[in-house]
């Protein structure tokens, strides 16, 4: 298995009420200083190997018909290395004290 | 297929939560009102659609996104395409939209809160399949309900559907949802297919609605199919 990762964000012109609302409640939790949060979306796809451009095309259409509207959304599709993929699950395991 | 009266079908999605009263509209305008399955292919003859308001497939991934893909939207697109109408009210303008049989999409509502109040709306094009019992710059008051009602689309977008009189009905007094432009509902380029979010079929009874404007919604469907048949 290869994991594909696809994430969505609303295009820069399309207001974004969530995030907005992120952004105004940081001061109050003592987070100075950010002054803009957009929100979007992250899809984990574990895609049956070979993983290879016909697959990878498969993977962008279904991003662009489905996982994204792209009326109002733009999306980005990657391959996660394995390596990283290791690498990440021990980070999960619990931050070094 | 029509035999006196109009047959309009109302589909129900799982998460649907306006079709009883939709069916109860259609009835209520003198109509023969056909409950439709998402998973059905099969439109039974009917003459029009509506896709009511509700939260099809709990609004997972967007709303609207998945109950696009149902099997009986098929049928709904290809009818659409050739002139049947088609309304979708709410969670059924999030379908249309997602379909892209119309323009644009519904998001968060800017201020975030959930909102249902009766809302002043002018009717801005009373010449679609849905609007034609009303006249153009008639105001009217339904309820509308929802929290991803936020109609957007680019400036270009915005400006052709201004231009060809496109934008159907606009919020008055006060805009529910941050809708560019007060934009309340649009059609088609053909006017058989209009996507609006308030929920005329809940303003069709004195007893249960603020008034009885919806009610035009659903007699100038059956008027159309009375007048193309």
């Amino acid at each position: 298995m290869a994991r594909v990762v696809v994430d969505v964000m609303l295009k820069p012109e399309i207001l974004d009420p969530q995030g907005q609302a992120v952004q105004r409640a940081l001061p109050r939790l003592g987070f100075e200083g950010v002054t803009e949060v957009r929100q979007g979306k992250r899809f984990e796809l574990e895609v049956a190997e070979p993983l290879d451009e016909v697959a990878l095309a498969r993977v962008r259409e279904m991003a662009e018909t489905f996982l994204a509207n792209t009326v109002i959304e733009d999306f980005t599709v990657r391959v996660e290395e394995p390596v990283q993929r290791e690498t990440a699950g021990g980070q999960g395991a619990g931050a070094p004290a | 297929m029509s035999g006196g009266l109009g047959r309009i079908g109302v589909v129900t999605f799982p998460g649907s939560l306006d079709d009883r009263d939709a069916r109860r509209a259609i009835r209520a305008a003198g109509g023969e009102a056909v409950a439709l399955w998402h998973r059905d292919r099969e439109l039974h003859g009917v003459d029009a659609v509506v896709l009511p308001g509700g939260f099809s497939y709990g609004d997972y991934l967007r709303c609207g996104a998945i109950a696009r893909f149902s099997p009986i939207m098929e049928s709904v697109l290809t009818g659409a395409r050739t002139g049947m109408p088609v309304l979708g009210i709410c969670n059924g303008f999030q379908v249309l939209c997602e379909s892209h049989l119309l323009p644009g999409a519904l998001t968060r509502n800017d201020h975030l809160h959930f909102v249902c109040r009766d809302q002043r709306l002018r009717i801005e094009n009373a010449e679609t399949s849905w609007t034609t019992d009303y006249t153009a710059g008639q105001e009217i008051t339904v309820p509308v309900k929802n929290i991803d009602g936020g109609y957007v689309a680019d400036e270009r977008t915005l400006d052709a559907l201004e231009a060809e009189g496109r934008v159907v009905a606009r919020y008055l007094d006060w805009n529910p949802n941050g809708s560019r432009r007060d934009i309340a509902g649009i059609t088609n380029q053909t006017g058989n297919v209009v996507g609006l979010m308030p929920h005329a079929e809940h303003a069709v009874d004195a007893l249960t609605g603020p008034t009885t404007d919806g009610l035009g919604v659903f007699t100038s469907a059956l008027r159309t199919l009375v007048g193309s048949s």
